[in-house]
């Protein structure tokens, strides 16, 4: 067993090097025909094009797409569960959600079709990463309506490899399973990587030893600091992928060996990078929010869907010799989502339950860190006179009934610590909600 | 016949019990009797004090939570036996305890019981009742 990485080319692979001037022809042509599904399909985007006096017949040229309206979170949101699907409920073999800004998740459809499109930019993303027929994949990503674990997962079946769909958790057995069936690849969050490498250390787990040489890591975002950790102590090699439900899931841009920006798979979808304030298109190389179209989604196209996350389109072609442009790593976001073990997690959402429990708002914060290799979140709330209580069990069952009704609505388990009044520090204009501690620890 | 008691939240932080002490000591508030119930996570101090109400504007004025709550004395003498007699008076009372403290009072070899009930009126009344004496406030703040 080596644990060098593979070349990286692989058949699958092959439409990631179509020549430059053939993919723009491919994506003008696969713009136009979703634009015209979505404008015959979908009411929303067919009223906002109405609105701005265009026809479908307008896009003419790439440039062109910076005509159309953006499609936001909110639009999923207001639509739910099916106001975005394009196809007939007939056509659709199968829905995903993910949590929203409130209580209600947001629900995202393929076709048949579609989810063949999701396997194959899998397939070339575990290409990309040096891995083939014969690889032992273990999939920690969570299986169910998360994206990542069934995306993975067909991937990895269909690039023929052997998958082991372990899902999320059960840290001990995940390295009983690495170890005893020979894993050579991982996929999950970076964050529970760094968990594996801590039990693994506890329980005198050698990860060197092991035939494990790729991890393939995403659904958060992480550092280029957290890549040197994880190849130093595991001798894997660490590929960011990126995705997201709204686009498709995972596979929507991977990184290749020479770990210098992630290829977008711009065949099916279309990158554009504009002024999170202005909506302004910005030219390759500027930093602003990433900005994607789906060319090959037919149950639920996105058209100019903003991500929030912030970026930039690397300018020049990859030593690698793929032609698909690439985005630098995600760093932050230009909304206040906050991503915690793979689950999204928003500061109005706490907000919403210590409302709805304690009848007014406390002063409240959010507090990230990392501690063992994993995010951990608390919410410290200040004691009011409304529900301060002379009784110890009166205060612990308001602690305990806010972590439920977090649980409830976030999906995650999160610590809530009472504090004294006065001791979060009040601030002059907005509140500052969320204290981000991870980079010190 | 029932007693003000103040409770503060305080962390569970070194120097988070002396802060508000150190408030009341200032203002010339006398702290007669306190208990501190402690968990992992949060404590309450519970404070019998001189002057209630000035230690109450103190302390919300110092940035506390303050609670009242209204506490029964109720003096045994300080021997083997004195708690259990006041404890066999309240049995078949509907009446529960949600707390006690006890502390040493005066110098004629008494001690002070305070307890915090459900319903502190029928408690009074079944103490009363079965002969057991409840401290006024005036007791208790005087000594």
């Amino acid at each position: 067993m080596t644990k060098e990485a593979q070349p990286s080319f692989h058949p699958a692979s092959a439409p990631d090097f179509v020549p430059a001037p053939l993919l723009r022809k491919l994506q003008l042509d696969r713009l136009q025909t979703i634009v015209k599904h979505a404008f015959e399909n979908v009411e929303l985007f067919r009223h906002r094009v109405e609105s701005r006096k265009l026809r479908p017949g307008d896009i003419n040229s790439l440039a062109d797409i910076a005509k159309l309206p953006f499609t936001t979170k909110v639009d999923l949101r207001d639509t739910y569960p099916f106001g975005l699907f394009a196809t007939s409920l007939r056509d659709i073999v199968r829905v995903h959600a993910s949590s929203g800004t409130t209580g209600k998740p947001i629900v995202v459809a393929y076709t048949q079709k579609d989810l063949d499109v999701w396997t194959s930019v899998m397939v070339r993303s575990f290409a990309a990463c040096g891995l083939h027929e014969g690889d032992i994949i273990q999939n920690a990503y969570g299986y169910g309506l998360f994206t990542g674990g069934l995306g993975a997962h067909y991937g990895a079946e269909s690039i023929g490899a052997t998958v082991i769909p372990i899902s999320g958790g059960n840290t001990d057995r995940q390295l009983m399973v690495m170890k005893d069936f020979g894993v050579t690849a991982i996929c999950c969050t970076p964050t529970y990587f760094l968990h594996l490498i801590d039990r693994a250390s506890q329980m005198g787990v050698d990860l060197k030893s092991l035939p494990l040489r790729a991890g393939v890591f995403g659904a958060e975002p992480w550092t280029q600091s957290m890549r040197k950790h994880i190849e130093s102590v595991t001798n894997i090699q660490a590929f960011d992928i990126y995705g997201l439900s709204e686009i498709i899931g995972p596979g929507v841009a991977i990184e290749c060996p020479n770990h210098d920006g992630l290829h977008i798979f711009e065949d099916h979808f279309y990158p554009e990078i504009i002024d999170p304030e202005t909506g302004k298109v910005l030219p390759d190389g500027e930093e602003g929010e990433l900005v994607l179209t789906t060319f090959s989604k037919f149950a639920m196209p996105m058209i100019r869907y903003r991500t929030r996350d912030i970026t930039a389109l690397v300018p020049g072609q990859c030593p690698c010799g793929r032609t698909l442009r690439r985005m630098r790593r995600i760093g932050r976001r230009s909304d206040d989502m906050l991503i915690i073990r793979g689950v999204n997690v928003y500061p109005s959402q706490i907000e919403a339950v210590l409302l709805e429990v304690e009848g007014t708002l406390p002063h409240y914060q959010i507090i990230l860190t990392r501690a063992h290799g994993l995010d951990q979140i608390e919410v410290q709330v200040e004691v009011t006179p409304q529900v301060f209580s002379d009784r110890v069990g009166a205060l612990e069952a308001l602690a305990e009934k806010l972590m439920d009704t977090i649980e409830r609505v976030v999906g995650i388990r999160i610590k809530v610590t009472l504090v004294e009044p006065q001791t979060i520090q009040r601030s002059e204009g907005k509140a500052k909600r969320v204290i981000d501690k991870r980079a010190q620890s | 016949m029932k007693i003000q008691q103040l409770s503060i939240f305080a962390e569970n932080k070194p120097g988070h019990v002396a802060g508000p002490c150190r408030l009341l000591a200032d203002q010339g508030v006398n702290i007669r009797a306190l208990s501190l119930a402690d968990t992992q996570k949060f404590g309450i101090l519970r404070l019998i004090v001189s002057d209630a109400a000035k230690a109450t504007k103190v302390l919300e004025a110092g940035g506390h939570v303050v609670k009242t709550t209204e506490v029964v004395a109720i003096e045994v003498p300080d021997q083997p036996g004195g708690l259990a007699a006041v404890l066999a008076a309240l049995e078949g009372s509907p009446t529960n305890i949600e707390y006690m403290y006890a502390f040493p009072f005066g110098h004629q070899g008494k001690a002070v019981l305070i307890f915090r009930f459900d319903d502190p009126d029928s408690a009074i009344k079944t103490l009363q009742g079965k002969g057991i004496a409840v401290l006024s406030s005036d007791v208790i703040l005087k000594g």
